[in-house]
């Protein structure tokens, strides 16, 4: 039923002891709370019966301390198995998190950043929930139930039967309401996502309704969902209130059959009123564990619900890792790339986006992509890095399958911009030197000038311990940009690619950055993608992408005189440069 | 950006004054149903409370006389309390829950109308996301605090209320010495407060950190893959999850503490009754009825103080709700409306910028000066680059954004002096992307106006030459769009948005011509649709289609900001000057497509 859940059990074992010591002290601190109402009953029989009243504040003390030593151990209780719960809960997250870190590029397009999030906290918090508190108070009441039964017999065998009788209906009741309760929770949901989903369309398409004027309507029809929502919700309060007059009615019945069959047995002379006393001691003692019941049932059922969403990630296959086919005596590249053959679709259902590309390039040349928005360019430099592995044919870097070559060899020796830069919000230096660990001066400083930083850094407040994001300054795209060009930088990398890296940066200071990159990019292959002419025309050769194949290549010249895209997007350029410097 | 995802940060003051006293004010209309509350509750807390001195009542009267009749009578007594504490506890549940739902109900709709009323600004830096949770999952945890929140707070008073009252009835003594431990457990509970408020200030302070890293590295994590960093981002990590595990053991401690001492109280209080209660007994000032009593009024009791922790919860999170509710409710990005409006009346469409000067950042002005006249029934096309100031001008004259400087007028009148939903009465705005909302065609049509009938409807489709698709569908008008109209084409997407504009029959029509490539067929219908729709009114044409511009009476040249050509299209293309460039850049490629 709970099948999800079963994945845990790693963790108790990790945790056995704290469990079974936990589970040790429940019995202690349950045996010492069941002893307390023998103790009341015990002294009002004294009391009533006048007998050795000298020995009455003995078992005022007894009460006293017995509970104490059940607190000594409720503390422990808590102490062993909420901690275990709490260690748990970091084991699960650090497992999740090098599973995650470990899963290919493709997996964090699918799912937002806000979803694995809430897998991260939600969920996992759910899981918690389970191997502490439910676990704690399924054995906690567990074990009181079944200590405080036998105590009751053995007072009085008939009175615990006339007692515990209205259980069962206490439990069919709780049955057939629950299934209720079950199929309109379903309902509101339902409408709970359609309000949702009208709040959402309605947000979304705020300029449609407040150009045609349409506010007033919408809100009507957001308020006739939310009244219908409010509907089902008081449909299910209707059966949900009668949880609790239910619980009590059976319970307070139980009380009444004390006072009433017990007084009578009192009356007889068949037990003493201590017993009564006990007895409705005892049952108060039942009713919470009756009513935890359904509080553990609703844990137990989110943790294996969220559990279940858990192992979806978990069982998310890590693809693009180190395998049988790895060469593991490769320790360095030096840096001639070819593709061959490739192909490459993102899933079966879609169609190639990179067809049949044949490409070399060799040791210390820099080439160009070009081409139109979705052309494949991307998707080409992807592969090189292993972001994505071929559907077909193969990259080799030096002649070897990048799928034999160690990742960690391959991916520290690409100096990779991508075209969305992401830097981390912590100071420049260590953002420079992200990659390559250690904080040499030198080397930011050197990266930073290729990158043309300098400038900026001079204006920072803390140069380059200025902290960068959202706690410390915002930087302009352009400044990003060359942040992450600087970063690639500082590996010392083997291929350098820049995937349109300077979309941000002024023509001008692109000017400078390229003329720098030159004297770097000597013995290093580069790849340059770009919808800038300027950019790319000093390759020493140049692709022209188009619907995942190669349309055109050669060097700048040899292209315009070509006459195709290539030239064509050339005058366009032109144009629009000419454009750009009017005023 | 960033003061959105610090919103989403704030996970709760335990208790603020303030927003309580805002969130009460929501209670305000609802106060039959609060007294309704009250008073249930009293009746509700009279009848457990009274139970134990029935049952003392039971013990000294009926069993230690043996009066075997009138222990049927109370326990028959025992059992009317006990039914009618069921149904009061019944209503009083429903009328709560109730309450609280209407209570959100209320919240829900103020926050929609706001949001509805914000100006374009607001949405142009708001995720639409963000916006969607506050109008139902923080409105929605506000729910229990208003239904069983505030009410129980109530019954527990009263419950204690006519505990004591009980109580002091029986034995004043027994009662002092009982209650002799209370002033230990308001300190306990003092001191547990502070202690869990600090432990849980690290507690939180320690989550975010959990959160902000993995939002920031789940965001970057193809640059921590690119720099094969795994290894040392899972020790950082580590490092952070270790923090956040150990404050979290830390506020174990507490509870781990507090429970069982409260439990220890409890049973000191006991102990007090048996010995000083015992003694009294003994001694014939008690009766044995009492002290059976107190010891259950004493379990009853304490029984709040151990719900504490999770009123606690309760609390906690619906001040973090209400917090970033109120947030979102005291955004003021409005455009303004005039207080006393001029009615626009007959509108007859013409249009006129005179020196207007707009900036969606202060100082960064994306027109400039612009001035020009429009004429009734005209068409005009306005091109440009990116970024060239095209769309300002539609969305100043739509007045989704006011201007800095200059005026614009229709038929004379400056339209900042008209109520702005009076002004788009007259206008149609078609966009670029075309939003459907789900429902039906028809629906998407009239967009719910009962104004429109089916015929204008069908008229509308039928003269933009969506008709025929419409009529192929299985349920024809009354086909139901989905998931914003996925299962329809692009070509079909705009034609049911240009029938939507046609059905509202605006004096004044602007179109955002979609540049998405569709194949020949379509795009003769698409043009043929657009000719239609321009016909007769005043429009104004962001264009991307050789045929619209050919096709303009007028064409405005926007540049960096600034209208820098006017005139048709022969005359501007003898000019050779800028809009000749854009010409060769845009639109020269494209291959006239006869429609006729």
């Amino acid at each position: 039923m709970f099948g999800n859940l079963t994945y845990l059990k790693k963790y108790f074992v990790r945790y056995k002891s704290s469990y079974l010591r936990g589970i040790l002290f429940i019995l202690i601190s349950n045996v010492a709370t069941v002893l307390v109402p023998i103790l009341i009953k015990d002294s009002i029989n004294l009391i009533g019966n006048n007998l050795g009243t000298h020995l009455i504040l003995n078992y005022a003390l007894y009460t006293v301390g017995i509970t104490l030593i059940a607190g000594v151990f409720q503390f422990f209780i808590r102490e062993t198995i909420i901690v275990a719960s709490r260690k748990i809960e970091y084991d699960l997250r650090q497992d999740f998190w090098e599973h995650i870190q470990k899963l290919p590029l493709r997996f964090f397009q699918n799912n937002s950043t806000g979803n694995i999030m809430s897998h991260a906290t939600n969920d996992i918090n759910a899981v918690r929930s389970f191997v502490g508190p439910a676990v704690m108070y399924s054995i906690d009441n567990g074990t009181l139930f079944l200590m405080i039964i036998p105590i009751m017999i053995s007072l009085s065998p008939l009175l615990t039967f006339y007692v515990l009788l209205p259980l069962p209906f206490l439990s069919y009741l709780v049955y057939i309401v629950m299934k209720k309760v079950h199929l309109k929770y379903t309902r509101i949901q339902e409408k709970f996502s359609e309000l949702t989903e009208k709040a959402q369309e309605n947000f979304s398409g705020i300029r449609v309704i407040k150009s045609y004027v349409r506010e007033d309507y919408e809100l009507k029809e957001f308020t006739k969902e939310s009244e219908e929502y409010l509907k089902r919700k008081m449909d299910l309060v209707r059966l949900q209130a009668l949880f609790h007059p239910i619980f009590f009615i059976i319970a307070g019945f139980s009380s009444i059959i004390v006072i009433f069959v017990g007084g009578k047995m009192v009356i007889n002379g068949k037990i003493s009123l201590g017993i009564i006393v006990a007895f409705i001691a005892y049952l108060s003692m039942l009713i919470w564990p009756m009513i935890s019941f359904g509080f553990v049932a609703n844990l137990v059922q989110q943790a294996d619900a969220s559990m279940k969403r858990l192992l979806k990630f978990f069982n998310e296959p890590h693809e693009i890792i180190d395998g049988e086919q790895t060469d593991y005596s490769i320790e360095n590249i030096a840096g001639e790339i070819e593709f061959k053959n490739v192909s490459f679709r993102y899933n079966d259902f879609l169609p190639p986006v990179l067809n049949n590309i044949n490409l070399k390039i060799n040791k210390g040349e820099t080439v160009a992509f070009i081409g139109k928005t979705g052309s494949g360019k991307t998707t080409l430099v992807n592969l090189i890095p292993r972001f994505y592995d071929v559907t077909e044919g193969s990259v080799t870097i030096d002649g070897v399958d990048v799928r034999e070559i160690p990742l960690k060899v391959l991916r520290k020796n690409i100096g990779f911009v991508p075209q969305e830069t992401f830097l981390f919000s912590d100071t420049l230096a260590r953002n420079i030197i992200y990659g390559n660990g250690k904080e040499d001066e030198e080397v930011i400083k050197y990266a930073a000038q290729i990158s043309q930083l300098v400038k900026d850094v001079e204006s920072f407040p803390k140069g380059y311990d200025t902290i960068l994001g959202e706690r410390g300054i915002t930087l302009s795209g352009g400044q990003k940009q060359r942040t992450s060009l600087a970063r690639a930088l500082a590996i010392d990398p083997k291929i350098l690619i820049l995937d349109d890296s300077f979309s941000a940066v002024d023509t001008h200071t692109e000017e400078e950055i390229l003329k720098r990159l030159k004297e770097f990019m000597k013995n290093r292959t580069s790849i340059i993608i770009s919808h800038r002419i300027s950019t790319v025309k000093d390759s020493d050769k140049i692709f022209v992408l188009d619907n995942g194949r190669i349309v055109e290549e050669g060097t700048h010249d040899e292209l315009v005189e070509l006459g195709g895209i290539y030239a064509d997007l050339h005058f366009k350029q032109l144009l629009e440069e000419e454009l750009k410097e009017l005023n | 950006m960033t003061n959105h995802r610090k919103d989403d940060e704030i996970l709760g003051k335990a208790y603020d004054a303030k927003l309580m006293k805002r969130l009460l004010t929501y209670v305000k209309p609802y106060k039959g149903y609060i007294l309704l509350a009250i008073l249930l509750n009293i009746v509700v807390a009279i009848l457990p409370s009274i139970r134990p001195y029935l049952t003392k009542i039971a013990v000294d009267d009926y069993i230690a006389n043996k009066n075997y009749e009138g222990l049927i009578t109370i326990s028959a007594l025992l059992l009317g309390t006990l039914l009618l504490q069921a149904v009061v506890q019944y209503f009083l549940t429903y009328f709560t829950e109730l309450m609280g739902q209407k209570i959100i109900f209320d919240i829900r709709i103020q926050l929609f109308r706001h949001v509805e009323k914000l100006a374009l600004r607001f949405f142009d830096k708001t995720p639409i996301g963000r916006i969607v949770t506050r109008v139902t999952n923080d409105v929605e945890s506000l729910n229990e605090m208003f239904s069983s929140g505030i009410v129980s707070v109530f019954s527990d008073v009263f419950v204690i209320i006519w505990i004591f009252f009980f109580m002091f009835t029986m034995s004043w003594d027994l009662s002092l010495v009982t209650l002799s431990v209370i002033p230990i457990l308001f300190y306990a509970t003092f001191l547990f407060r502070k202690k869990v408020r600090e432990a849980y200030r690290d507690v939180r302070h320690h989550l975010a950190r959990l959160n902000s890293y993995m939002q920031e590295h789940i965001t970057g994590m193809n640059v921590v893959q690119l720099f094969a960093k795994e290894e040392e981002e899972l020790k950082k990590f580590s490092l952070i999850n270790r923090d956040y595990k150990q404050a979290n053991i830390r506020s174990v401690f507490y509870y781990a503490i507090f429970f069982p001492f409260v439990e220890l109280l409890s049973a000191i209080s006991i102990g007090l009754i048996i010995w000083y209660g015992g003694g009294e007994v003994v001694q014939n000032n008690l009766t044995l009825g009492v002290l059976i009593a107190f010891l259950q009024y004493t379990e009853m009791f304490w029984r709040p103080v151990r719900d504490l922790s999770e009123k606690y919860n309760i609390l906690q999170t619906a001040m973090a709700s209400s917090e970033r509710i109120f947030k979102l409710l005291d955004d003021n990005t409005f455009v303004k409306n005039p207080d006393n409006p001029i009615k626009l009346n007959n509108v007859k469409g013409e249009i006129e910028f005179k020196n207007v000067w707009f900036a969606y950042n202060p100082g960064e002005y994306v027109l400039k000066d612009i001035s020009f006249k429009i004429n009734t029934g005209e068409t005009t096309a306005i091109v440009g680059a990116t970024g060239a100031g095209k769309t300002s001008i539609i969305n100043t004259l739509t007045r989704f954004y006011d201007i800095e400087k200059g005026t614009i007028c229709i038929d004379g009148i400056d339209i900042s002096k008209v109520d702005k939903r009076d002004l788009r009465r007259y206008i149609s705005v078609v966009l670029q992307d075309v939003y459907l909302f789900s429902g039906t065609i028809k629906s998407n049509i009239s967009l719910g106006n009962e104004e429109i009938s089916e015929e204008q409807i069908v008229n509308a489709a039928r003269t933009v030459g969506a008709h025929d698709f419409i009529m192929k569908l299985p349920a024809k008008y009354n086909e139901a769009v989905k998931e914003k109209g996925a299962t329809l084409s692009v070509g079909q997407k705009q034609l049911i948005s240009f029938a939507r504009a046609l059905a509202f029959d605006p004096k004044i029509l602007i179109l955002d011509e979609a540049t998405s490539s569709i194949d020949t067929e379509t795009e003769i219908l698409i043009q043929k649709a657009i000719e239609k729709l321009l016909r007769g009114r005043t429009s104004i044409v962001i264009a991307h289609r050789l045929s619209t511009i050919q096709n303009a009476d007028k064409i405005l040249v926007m540049h960096k900001g600034e209208l820098k050509e006017v005139g048709t299209h022969q005359e501007l293309l003898a000019r050779k000057g800028i809009y000749y460039k854009l010409y060769q850049l845009q639109y020269k490629d494209q291959e006239v497509i006869k429609t006729n």
